[in-house]
């Protein structure tokens, strides 16, 4: 499983919505529907799954999809 | 064959002595496991020998961050299912607003209120995840209605409240209760050295005539903690014999 995969299917898990609509664009609050509390658990679920600490500081950048994909990659992680 | 039931925690601050030893007691009686923190390592060893096995002990000061964050990585390391958290770690500086120093209600603010709110953030996580789990505020009549020498007290005791209905709001969605029990007077230690005429002074204003017991407390903890209040959030409720109705 890539890590793209991964990350969609936490998200897919957490808010509910199609894998289709996880795109590297889509933006957590604005097109996926996440509320605030949404946003700190799938931070949660991403520090859970890849076993490492999402500062506030940097999940407050983390608004898409992409955006986590991303920073996953530049913390070394892969699946 | 034993079937084995699911293992529940509940976290405990101020556990070792006083309501908070027998809040700890009540909830094993419903079938907890408690984590029980207090800020004595003698007084914890005392209760775990008291209590048995079914208690464990962390040593913690709430009011200091790292003490907090220390103890809570103990205690999710060691415990399963944690699903509950009561704060209840308190500690009175009282004195006329006139005479009261700084550091007098400095530190009442800092164990009672940010002190809750110190065990509170480092264990939400881990309530989020559970669902289903409760936090439980030892607020107090005086946050209320307020206690001529204690100013520091009485805000303290209000805020909690404040930060039970806040909090409470934040984290409903996710089946996490948040709500505060108001002890109002309670036999205790201190309100047994009271004179005559003080306790004489406060029975009478009681509707029912009686000082409550700590044991009247930890069962409406228990109560609040457990799954027969599942549809309550975002309350405080009085165990005062009808004081502040």
């Amino acid at each position: 499983m890539s890590l793209e995969n991964r990350v969609t299917e936490i998200i897919v898990n957490k808010l509910g919505v199609k894998a289709e609509e996880v795109t590297p664009e889509a933006h957590f609050v604005t097109d996926l529907g996440a509320d605030s509390l949404d946003q700190v658990e799938l931070m949660m679920d991403f520090e859970d799954a890849f076993d490492l600490k999402i500062s506030d500081e940097e999940a407050s950048k983390l608004q898409t999809v992409g955006a986590v994909i991303g920073f996953l990659e530049s913390k070394g992680i892969s699946v | 064959m034993e079937v084995k039931a699911e293992v529940r925690t509940a976290v405990v601050t101020g556990a070792a002595r006083g309501i908070g030893m027998l809040i700890s007691k009540r909830l094993m009686a419903d079938g907890w496991r408690v984590a029980g923190c207090d800020i004595s390592k003698e007084a914890l060893e005392e209760a775990v020998a008291e209590l048995g096995s079914g208690f464990s002990g962390f040593v913690m000061n709430v009011a200091d961050p790292e003490s907090v964050a220390a103890a809570v990585t103990q205690i999710t390391d060691s415990q399963d299912g944690i699903s509950c958290l009561v704060n209840n770690a308190g500690i009175t500086r009282d004195n006329l607003l006139l005479r009261m120093d700084q550091a007098g209600w400095d530190a009442v603010l800092a164990v009672n209120l940010t002190g809750a709110m110190n065990v509170t953030k480092a264990l939400l996580r881990t309530l989020l995840r559970a669902r289903n789990s409760s936090i439980v505020n030892i607020s107090s009549v005086v946050g209320i209605m307020g206690a001529p020498g204690q100013t520091n007290y009485a805000a303290s005791k209000a805020g909690l409240i404040g930060f039970t209905k806040a909090l409470g709001r934040e984290v409903a969605s996710r089946g996490v209760r948040v709500n505060a029990v108001a002890p109002g007077f309670i036999e205790t230690e201190m309100t047994a050295s009271l004179p005559e005429e003080v306790r004489r002074n406060y029975l009478s204003r009681i509707p029912m005539g009686a000082l409550g017991l700590p044991e009247d407390v930890a069962d409406a903890v228990a109560f609040l903690a457990g799954p027969s209040s599942k549809y309550i959030t975002g309350v405080v409720l009085p165990v005062d014999g009808g004081l502040t109705t």
